[in-house]
């Protein structure tokens, strides 16, 4: 190397450019006294929610290009609101309901904005953006038996899902049709059929999984694939300790997350990849993995699926899973797995964070939030309501990953900077505010 | 569009488009994130509705979801309409590659502009193989990492076929940035997939001696690491009875601690390799010389060695650590 030519490749230039910033606001950081460090790890509550209100009540015209996102901005914000332990009046909240009722389609799921067509990842940013908002009217609002036929029209033969009518098929349709079905309780055998094959397909060499089959490992990818997979009670069928290990390794010098190898950090991956760390230490078997690990290899194809997640139901929902047959079919009887993610959370945390949380707090709270309100992918760029609703929700996963139990307060010293930086705790599995979905799964 | 704005006429000054009732957006009496549109966005979606509405799958309708496509790309109901008047009207679909184009040069990061190109790829068929391969590698020349394009260049090669340079278009990329995780990826896709190489068996061989000479020159480059190891992807019996892995293992940690090094090694201890003496001297010698546990095996050494030498991932290492096989501990 010493010999060879000193000039930079692209990804080496622009990894040290970001390292440069990064440190530059670490070193300052460390230089100053505690008191003031204290201060610059304050979470901006007052600014997040300015910056967010006015999102919800008024948007500027450089947001027509998130004209087809509109269901996305509402959940992004009211989620983004919910964590940080406030609600919108009643007021507001009738009016989010209604609009969003104006994006309801009448065959069933929801569109970005009113009058466009039915869209998988806008249903899921509808669905959850009512679930946050909670109570009779908002759950009440959402058209379960049309929702289930929409779902169905979605699923292709392989058993993957499309995006809309003629849409993209990828992993990201698959978890928000998944997602969407097990929280309204309409999940059943025939949306799940073949699903897993279809995820399974996109787990690389690498250990993360792909959009489609054949493509690059990526975070965002990567934690819908493993949320599906476990909302169907199918994660063990993934080799699950080359998926650890890829993301365990996506945590940088920088303290924050990348989305995939050689790649550069941003703040959303702190949920997209932080949250794969949350759903790890809730499967039940994953000490036994690593001892497995050469059979997961060996069996990947020879069906021998029954591993980490069904321990979940034995263990603990028996009564609402039967799994005494082999056949993995049995596990799914109508109106059986709408409890999976119930009991996912109730379940405790097995594990220690197998992540750094302190480090990505402080990537999380010194780089990506942005003082006048709002957070950001990395410093340089500008806040916007995506990057806040996952550095937000990232930061959760953060300040609860020491936590046995989901809901129980963690320890000062799980959470970085002053105590009150505490957010409130979510369902990892839907990235739903905890006693939200609690309401949700009480309702339906 | 920037340069067209003040020539822009409104719809509502075009005679072609007198006989349209535009249709606003029904948004309620009190929307949440309403969006403050200017002036000839409005009116474009309005018009835009009116069509969509009726159905109206004409020349000027497709005219039409030109230009709210190109004031915003992300609209996927504008899209698919364009796709329902394209087959209506039976239109030449070689102006469409323009018109994709033109789109994906202010914004190639859009699923509506892939999905709609992979669309109309499909309907021309293999005449469109060579078109796409040259369109994708206009985007990756001026990002190489574009998740979107790498995505459509491997539909194109597995539906409509052009392997034959593909591989050295790998090469090619890798000896740019041989950082680039998405080249090494395509590489991957290329020798596993490539009708025209014999898959992983007949190509294990000769990757793996590339990937060995790639890491000798940049140990830190995990890409690399992670493809060699991807090399051998459900075959642990061939990845532990190489000798040139461990040999590699033990070539990089015989210099300084390497993370990489040291997970793959772990990877290989756990699947059952027996280290010689020379491998676990190497350890041996990156471990400070008091040693305080007694005796412990190789699989803990390196877990150990991870833990502090990579101190970000100290947890994972850890649970590693406290996870390894029965068998590991004994060597």
């Amino acid at each position: 190397m010493e010999s060879a030519t000193p000039r930079l490749t692209v990804t080496q230039r622009e990894q040290w450019e970001v390292d440069a910033k990064v440190s530059e606001i670490y070193q300052f950081f460390s230089s100053l006294p505690h008191h003031a460090q204290t201060i610059m790890l304050e979470l901006r509550r007052d600014k997040h929610l300015e910056f967010l209100t006015k999102g919800l009540r008024q948007l500027g015209p450089s947001f027509s290009v998130l004209d087809a996102n509109r269901a996305w901005l509402c959940y992004w914000i009211l989620h983004s609101i919910a964590l940080l332990g406030e609600s919108v009046d009643s007021e507001l909240e009738n009016r989010v309901i209604d609009f969003i009722n104006l994006c309801q389609d009448p065959s069933g799921g929801y569109a970005g904005g009113p009058g466009q067509m039915p869209h998988l990842a806008t249903t899921y940013a509808a669905v959850n953006s009512l679930i946050t908002l909670g109570g009779q009217r908002a759950f009440s609002s959402i058209n379960r038996d049309k929702m289930r036929i929409f779902l169905l029209r979605m699923k292709q033969p392989s058993g993957a899902f499309r995006m809309h009518d003629a849409g993209e098929i990828d992993v990201r349709a698959c978890y928000t049709a998944i997602s969407v079905a097990s929280i309204l309780k309409i999940l059943d055998y025939e949306l799940v059929q073949n699903v897993g094959d279809y995820i399974l397909s996109c787990q690389t060499y690498e250990g993360g999984i792909a959009g489609e089959p054949g493509a690059e490992a990526h975070g965002g990818y990567t934690f819908c694939g493993m949320a599906t997979m476990i909302l169907m009670n199918e994660a063990g069928r993934l080799d699950l300790p080359s998926l650890i290990n890829w993301v365990a390794f996506r945590q940088g010098v920088e303290c924050g997350f990348q989305g995939r190898a050689n790649k550069l950090v941003d703040g959303c991956y702190s949920f997209w990849q932080g949250g794969v760390f949350a759903l790890i230490q809730r499967l039940p078997s994953l000490m036994d993995q690593e001892s497995r690990s050469s059979e997961v290899e060996e069996n990947q194809t020879s069906g021998n699926i029954r591993t980490a997640s069904s321990t979940l139901s034995e263990q603990e929902c028996s009564s609402e899973l039967t799994s005494s047959d082999d056949d993995e079919t049995s596990h799914f009887g109508d109106g059986e797995h709408s409890d999976i993610g119930f009991c996912f959370i109730k379940r405790h945390a097995e594990l220690e964070p197998l992540f750094h949380s302190i480090a990505l707090q402080q990537y999380l709270l010194l780089c990506s939030q942005v003082q006048e309100g709002g957070f950001r992918d990395k410093p340089g760029k500008h806040r916007d309501y995506y990057h806040t609703c996952y550095c937000l929700s990232g930061l959760s996963v953060c300040q609860y990953s020491w936590s046995k139990r989901a809901d129980s307060s963690p320890l000062p010293r799980a959470v970085l900077g002053p105590y009150s930086n505490l957010l409130e705790p979510i369902h990892p599995l839907f990235n739903i505010v905890l006693d939200k979905y609690y309401e949700a799964h009480d309702f339906f | 569009m920037d340069s067209d704005e003040d020539e822009r006429i409104p719809f509502s000054q075009r005679p072609e488009w007198s006989d349209i009732k535009p249709v606003p957006q029904d948004d309620g009496p009190n929307p949440v994130v309403p969006i403050a549109y200017h002036e000839d966005f409005r009116e474009t979606m309005d018009y835009f509705r009116a069509v969509y509405l009726a159905d109206e799958r004409t020349p000027r309708s497709l005219r039409l979801t030109s230009e709210a496509i190109a004031m915003n790309a992300g609209n996927y109901t504008v899209w698919h309409f364009r796709r329902l008047i394209l087959e209506t009207l039976n239109t030449d679909l070689h102006e469409e590659f323009d018109f994709i184009e033109n789109i994906a040069k202010s914004n190639s990061k859009n699923y509506q502009i892939w999905h709609h190109r992979r669309w109309v790829a499909e309907k021309m068929g293999t005449e469109a193989t060579n078109m796409e391969l040259k369109f994708t590698r206009k985007i990756l020349s001026l990002d190489a990492k574009n998740y979107h394009a790498w995505s459509h260049r491997q539909w194109v090669l597995q539906a409509l076929g052009g392997w034959e340079d593909e591989l050295d278009y790998c090469l090619q990329l890798l000896e740019e940035d041989i950082y680039n995780n998405s080249a090494w990826n395509q590489r991957y896709f290329v020798i596993t997939r490539s009708p025209l190489l014999g898959g992983l068996p007949a190509m294990r061989e000769s990757e793996v001696r590339y990937t060995i000479e790639v890491i000798l020159l940049n140990p830190d480059n995990e890409s690399p690491w992670r493809y060699l190891r991807g090399l051998y992807k459900g075959d642990a019996e061939a990845l532990v009875g190489d000798p040139q892995v461990s040999c590699l293992c033990m070539k990089v940690l015989s210099v300084r601690g390497n993370t990489f090094a040291l997970n793959l090694l772990l990877d290989l201890l756990c699947h059952g390799l027996q280290p010689n003496g020379e491998l676990k001297s190497v350890v041996e010698g990156l471990t400070n010389s008091e040693s305080d546990s007694i005796d412990p095996s190789l699989a803990i050494k390196v877990c150990s060695l991870l833990e502090t030498l990579d101190p970000m991932r100290s947890n994972y290492w850890a649970w590693r650590k406290v996870t390894l096989p029965s068998h590991t501990k004994a060597i």
